[in-house]
């Protein structure tokens, strides 16, 4: 056809729409979703009990010094101590964590999303894969926290005050 | 010798305008017809009514044996493959160049291969004297190149009629003469039946077989050329020879001057 | 008395007018393999309503994006909470200002032309010549031009939606320092695919079925006048930013309401 070389620098155009629309939802999805966030590079899990969990979800994120060294694989319920079973996911870089860390169940801000983070403790031995944290501490839930001020102060009222 | 459009009693209205008022008419296979009358007496909407684009509030239209007011859609269309249509301004698909143009119909209704097409299109091109402008857009085009590709587009399918509307408006003399002698030869030639709607008396006077004066909604008068030239009807002498004051008044219907020149209340 | 008759006679208008463009979507919907029979004609429209609105919405992509980071940067530093900047962009973005600036944006730039070309089409009696061609207007322009619509606001707003991050990126990370880092990760802990980005890009598609409809029915009911052609396109610029608009809160409430 005459004009074949226009339609040529159309389809090409078009073409290049397409691309870059695509390039756009693939970066959208990898980049800036949770679809490709954290990258799985095989890390090693290690197990943690909490006795309350509060809000923490899978995929929350695993810090230590508050930089993100992992998250949250997944969430179980041992049905014969009542406790949380919960599988961190740590990055393969981050190897030399000693055994006897400290995890806290901690929050972003005051009505932030909830994250665990790590106290390294002193040990020379290292957390490996399956390896278990013994020492945790559970999610601050605040209306206990609330009740439990509540309790003490109205037990020291009765006690104290007397009258 | 059997007519291929035949009108019936046609009542159309616009709005609360009444177009056609009971028009009676029957056009000849073979011949050109032309359809004559002043400006805004719904000649143009007559063709549309022809073509199928426009329904009849009452009346019957028969083309070619069929009621083209009842066709579906599907068969409405078949009819419409067999009949060109020559629009005021063209009407050629600006995003296409001639050939394309040209080709157009071909391509959209019958499955040739592209050298078959080729041929065909020149074929057409040639006949209307175009074929060195295949490759122009329409929007290069004068208006009289315009309208002879758009004849070339219309018959480009061997229609059987050919409408057209308004074919001499706007046009020198010299592309005038072309379009005239084109819609002759034309005609001829392919054994079309042309039916034209104008109102550029000499034209349609020296290539018409059969003219048909309409006005008011109504046929004043039907003849050929030569009858209709020696009629005595005062509308169509006023008409064909274009006397300025007539049944149409030269002064449009007013106050009486007393009134409006020298301020006298009746 | 007659007021009550002007808005019964406006009312009754509306609802023809409704009723007619739900038949020429109608019409539109019955004749796809218009799409398949007229690629080039897809090809060419997607070229014209498509990639001829790249750059603006690139450009607006990348201000408001770069708007966000600052505006965003000037509120979250004042709780101490720029870590979550690249939240507040992406999912604004995403969620609304993706979808719904492009939205207007296309109509502003492609709705308008569309409308102004079918018109000039019925005002030069291209349409009526198609018709007596036997060729159904409806499946060779309408068609064609309907699915390029549909096609590019959803990658338009895509574009728009990662260039607007990008930009919102520059300010936050490269003029106002914010860590890296943390504007990525809170980012992706934060914006869910499913959520957030599906929901997106279903918004653009409905938003690119609504400019390109209303844009198509105005220029094919336009009066053929000069005059005429030029109402319609600015009806079609007026009526696609309210439904967008409209339609946008509808979707919002659906989408995200739980």
């Amino acid at each position: 056809m005459a004009n074949s070389r226009f339609s040529l620098l159309t389809e090409a155009a078009v073409g290049a729409m397409m691309l870059l629309g695509g390039i756009a939802l693939f970066f959208l999805a990898m980049q800036v979703s949770n679809l490709g966030g954290f990258k799985r590079v095989s890390g090693y899990q290690v197990e943690a009990r909490f006795d309350n969990i509060g809000g923490l979800k899978v995929r929350s994120p695993v810090t230590m010094a508050g930089v993100r060294i992992g998250e949250v694989s997944s969430i179980g319920f041992d049905a014969t101590t009542y406790e949380a079973v919960v599988t961190l996911d740590l990055l393969p870089e981050f190897n030399q964590v000693p055994t006897d860390t400290f995890a806290k169940i901690l929050t972003q801000g005051i009505l932030g999303e909830q994250y665990i983070g790590l106290d390294p403790g002193g040990s020379e031995q290292y957390l490996q894969q399956d390896s278990e944290i013994t020492m945790t501490q559970s999610a601050f839930v605040l209306e206990e926290i609330v009740g439990q001020f509540l309790f003490s102060k109205a037990e020291e009222s009765a006690t104290g005050g007397g009258f | 010798m059997s007519a291929l459009v035949s009108i019936r009693n046609l009542h159309f209205s616009r709005g609360d305008r009444a177009i056609f008022n009971g028009v009676d008419l029957d056009i000849p296979r073979g011949k050109i017809t032309a359809i004559m009358g002043p400006s805004g007496t719904g000649k143009t909407t007559l063709l549309k009514l022809i073509a199928g684009q426009l329904v009849p509030d009452q009346g019957e239209i028969t083309v070619d044996g069929q009621r083209i007011d009842q066709l579906s859609t599907k068969e409405l269309y078949a009819l419409r493959t067999r009949m060109g249509m020559l629009f005021q301004s063209g009407a050629l698909l600006t995003d296409l160049n001639v050939y394309e143009n040209v080709a157009y119909p071909l391509r959209e209704h019958t499955g040739l291969p592209e050298s078959m097409i080729r041929k065909l299109v020149l074929m057409k091109l040639e006949a209307v004297g175009l074929r060195g402008a295949r490759y122009l857009m329409p929007a290069e085009l004068s208006g009289g190149m315009a309208r002879r590709v758009a004849m070339a587009r219309a018959i480009a399918l061997d229609p059987m009629m050919i409408l057209y509307d308004e074919p001499f408006t706007g046009q020198d003399p010299i592309s005038m003469g072309v379009l005239v002698d084109l819609i002759r030869r034309l005609n001829d030639a392919a054994h079309l039946t042309s039916v034209m709607v104008s109102h550029d008396v000499p034209e349609s006077m020296s290539i018409a077989d059969y003219i048909c004066v309409i006005s008011g909604g109504k046929i004043i008068e039907t003849g050929t050329p030569e009858q209709l030239s020696a009629s005595n009807n005062p509308w169509t002498h006023q008409f064909i020879h274009a006397e300025s004051d007539g049944p149409v008044p030269f002064h449009m219907g007013a106050p009486s001057k007393e009134v409006d020149f020298l301020g006298i209340d009746e | 008395m007659n007021w009550l008759a002007s808005i019964g006679h406006r009312g009754i208008n509306v609802l023809r007018n409704l009723a007619r463009a739900l038949l020429l979507l109608l019409a539109i919907l019955r004749a796809p393999q218009g799409l398949v029979t007229r690629f080039r004609e897809f090809l060419a429209q997607l070229y014209s309503v498509g990639v001829l609105s790249l750059l603006i919405i690139s450009v607006s992509g990348v201000f408001v994006g770069m708007v966000l980071g600052l505006q965003g940067y000037y509120i979250l530093s004042r709780f101490a909470a720029e870590s979550t900047l690249g939240v507040f962009i992406a999912a604004s973005l995403v969620r609304e200002l993706g979808p719904v600036v492009t939205a207007l944006l296309f109509a502003g730039r492609a709705g308008s032309a569309l409308t102004a070309e079918i018109g000039l089409m019925k005002a030069t009696e291209q349409l009526s010549a198609l018709e007596m061609m036997a060729v159904n207007p409806v499946s060779r322009l309408l068609v064609p031009r309907f699915f390029a619509g549909l096609v590019s606001v959803p990658l338009l707003a895509a574009m728009f939606n990662a260039l607007g991050v990008l930009g919102g990126y520059f300010v936050g990370v490269g003029l106002m320092d914010v860590d890296a880092g943390t504007f990525w990760a809170q980012m992706q802990s934060q914006v869910d695919f499913n959520k957030d980005i599906i929901n997106g890009v279903i918004k653009s598609v409905v938003f690119g079925v609504i400019c390109t409809w209303i844009a198509l029915f105005q220029g094919y009911e336009a009066v053929p006048t000069s005059e005429g052609i030029s109402r319609a396109t600015t009806r079609t610029v007026v009526h696609s930013s309210l439904a967008v608009l409209g339609m946008d809160f509808v979707l919002t409430a659906l989408m995200f309401g739980d």
